[in-house]
């Protein structure tokens, strides 16, 4: 299956990547080939197939609903391209 | 010959004798990895770090500390978060990154004692499969063809694991393992990789690629080495719920060279049409060695062996979409710098545009695809679906009675850089055919030397064990890892 110019504009934005238009045929000719490589996924009889969920048959643990951490402005910012006063600091979202 | 080139197991023997100390078998290592920087299996060391680890362990030692890792020097793939030591996952998004915690696993081996003498280099996010794709210099293998000295790829995603600890520049190292990560680069570097069972090994700490998918585990030189970086580096977590919450066994204790009565499966769709006569031989050494050791060699079944390439380049790509979802410029990593007028989305973009390399950004947009609405069903529920029949066919084998499953762990010995997958990315995917129905099934597998090829390139087999089964696997491993007495060094050129 083909994938359109404008359905791989669509992806790349849906995916929060920039592409520039030039590079948008190679990128459908590439997603184009991956896809029709899982096409052979279609040969399979997956009638009344559980999808599988866990790879290993464990129960989830729950645990208690308390606080473990918090309270580490300073190191959760450590790591900030950007921050100022305590929050991180973003492009104006609001207009 | 220097300390760096010892087995794990020897030098803790000389350590806890006190022939030799940390100090002076870190130093060794740190010489040899000064000077391999033509190799580019480092990403990041610290000299004075090092020798600071080193010398606490010596404390240890001197008390009478005797576990197996205390004082060894282990090689950390970069994709592990160490604190305060640079964590970039050979990513440019990562850019600068310098976790404020450890990883479950890194923290284990702290506390044994082991020296951790920095980071490895890999694929970006661990896509891919001959660390060609990353933001620092592509790995090199200290393997060359004869007569040859066209650089060779040292497999990947862990490619710098694999290549330290061929190269002599550490004792072990840790990988990680999504499609064949540990055990491509382990056949093609000629040392033991091992991928434990999904939950064996915590996740917490390591930069997520493909979740359900993922794990931890060791590269040494021997198999015992890698049984006892497994004890270290196993067990449950409260931080990761998928982690299995069980006592770890003693691995190393399974390896007694018994493995009578124990039933090998040899799977016939692994025969690929085309597979290179020296892999077959390989094949059928490995079926001699054990069945002349008192195991019993059966033929079985696999029937949907050839749909894992495709249900694993679904499923892969879609978590990896999630999990790489986080990467936006704002809380760590790279921002591309965008004036105070550009919107927030666009800031997303180009941040993600310019922090990601292109294979990343290639399955972040198919993962993005095949979860998209009207796609969804098709795509990944299907491949779900597949899935639960790749790990019943397992169950299936295992079921009649097989207590393990020998193949070649690759299909080919390692190639040179810059000549797969340029012009058609799937050619690089099919690398991963044998080893990647291991991780949609969840199980062990462990990747072993075998032989030499005609160019003189190591080529390695793969055990696939039960879930759990590791101590069971190693004990196979050993058996063949004492009949094929691999002793092949690459000669060294860098």
């Amino acid at each position: 299956m083909g994938l359109s110019l404008d359905e791989a504009r669509k992806v790349a934005h849906l995916a929060r990547i920039h592409v520039e238009e030039d590079e948008l045929p190679a990128i459908a000719k590439e997603l184009s080939g991956i896809l029709d490589f899982m096409g052979q996924l279609n040969e399979v009889d997956i009638t009344g197939i559980v999808p599988m969920t866990s790879v290993t048959p464990m129960k989830l643990k729950l645990r208690q609903d308390v606080v473990s951490t918090g309270g580490d402005k300073e190191v959760v910012l450590s790591n900030a391209p950007l921050s100022e006063q305590g929050f991180f600091a973003v492009p104006k979202v609001v207009e | 010959m220097g300390l760096s080139s010892l087995t794990i197991s020897e030098a803790s023997n000389l350590l806890i004798k006190g022939d030799i100390t940390a100090t002076e078998l870190s130093q060794s290592c740190l010489e040899e990895v000064d000077a391999s920087s033509a190799l580019n299996a480092f990403s990041w060391y610290d000299h004075d770090l090092v020798l600071e680890q080193a010398k606490a362990a010596d404390q240890r030692l001197a008390k009478g500390d005797d576990s197996p890792l205390c004082g060894i020097p282990l090689g950390i793939k970069d994709l592990f978060c160490v604190k305060e030591t640079p964590t970039q996952a050979a990513s440019k998004i990562l850019h600068g990154f310098k976790p404020e915690y450890e990883s479950t696993v890194t923290q284990k081996l702290k506390d044994t004692g082991s020296v951790l003498l920095g980071k490895l280099n890999m694929d970006e996010f661990a896509m891919g499969s001959s660390t060609e794709h990353t933001v620092y210099s592509p790995v090199i293998s200290p393997w060359r063809a004869k007569g040859s000295d066209k650089p060779l790829t040292a497999g990947g995603s862990s490619g710098g694991s694999a290549a330290a600890v061929a190269a002599n520049l550490c004792l072990g190292a840790l990988g990680t393992d999504t499609g064949g990560s540990i055990r491509q680069p382990a056949a093609f570097t000629g040392v033991v990789g091992l991928k434990p069972t999904y939950g064996r090994c915590s996740r917490w700490g390591i930069v997520a690629f493909a979740s359900s998918l993922d794990q931890a585990g060791p590269f040494a030189r021997t198999v015992k080495d890698v049984a006892l970086i497994l004890e270290a580096i196993a067990g449950y977590d409260p931080k990761d719920s998928t982690s299995y919450d069980a006592k770890v066994p003693q691995f190393s204790s399974f390896i007694t060279g018994d493995i009578r009565g124990k039933k090998i499966g040899i799977p016939k769709e692994y025969r690929l049409d085309g597979m290179p006569e020296e892999i077959e031989a390989i094949w059928e050494e490995g079926k001699e060695i054990l069945k002349d050791s008192g195991a019993t060699i059966v033929d079985i079944s696999l029937p949907h062996t050839r749909y894992a390439l495709p249900t694993y380049y679904v499923i892969a790509p879609a978590e990896a979409s999630s999990n790489l979802a986080r990467y936006d410029g704002i809380r760590y990593g790279y921002r591309a710098s965008v004036d105070s007028e550009t919107n927030i989305v666009d800031m997303y973009k180009r941040t993600r545009g310019e922090g990601f390399g292109p294979e990343v950004k290639r399955r972040v947009m198919i993962g993005t695809y095949v979860l998209s609405q009207g796609f969804y069903e098709a795509y990944y529920i299907r491949a779900q679906k597949v899935r639960t029949l790749i790990k019943r066919d397992f169950e299936n084998a295992f079921d009649l009675g097989v207590d393990a499953i020998l193949t070649p762990t690759t299909p080919s010995s390692a190639f040179a850089l810059g000549t797969i997958g340029e012009d058609d990315p799937i050619k690089m995917y099919l690398n991963d055919v044998f080893t990647v129905t291991v991780n949609l099934a969840g199980l062990p597998g462990i990747s072993v030397p075998a032989r030499l090829d005609s160019k003189g390139l190591p080529l390695g087999l793969q055990l696939i064990g039960k879930p759990w089964g590791e101590g069971d696997l190693l004990n196979l491993s050993q058996v063949i890892e004492t009949n094929v007495n691999f002793d092949f060094k690459p000669q060294r050129w860098w």
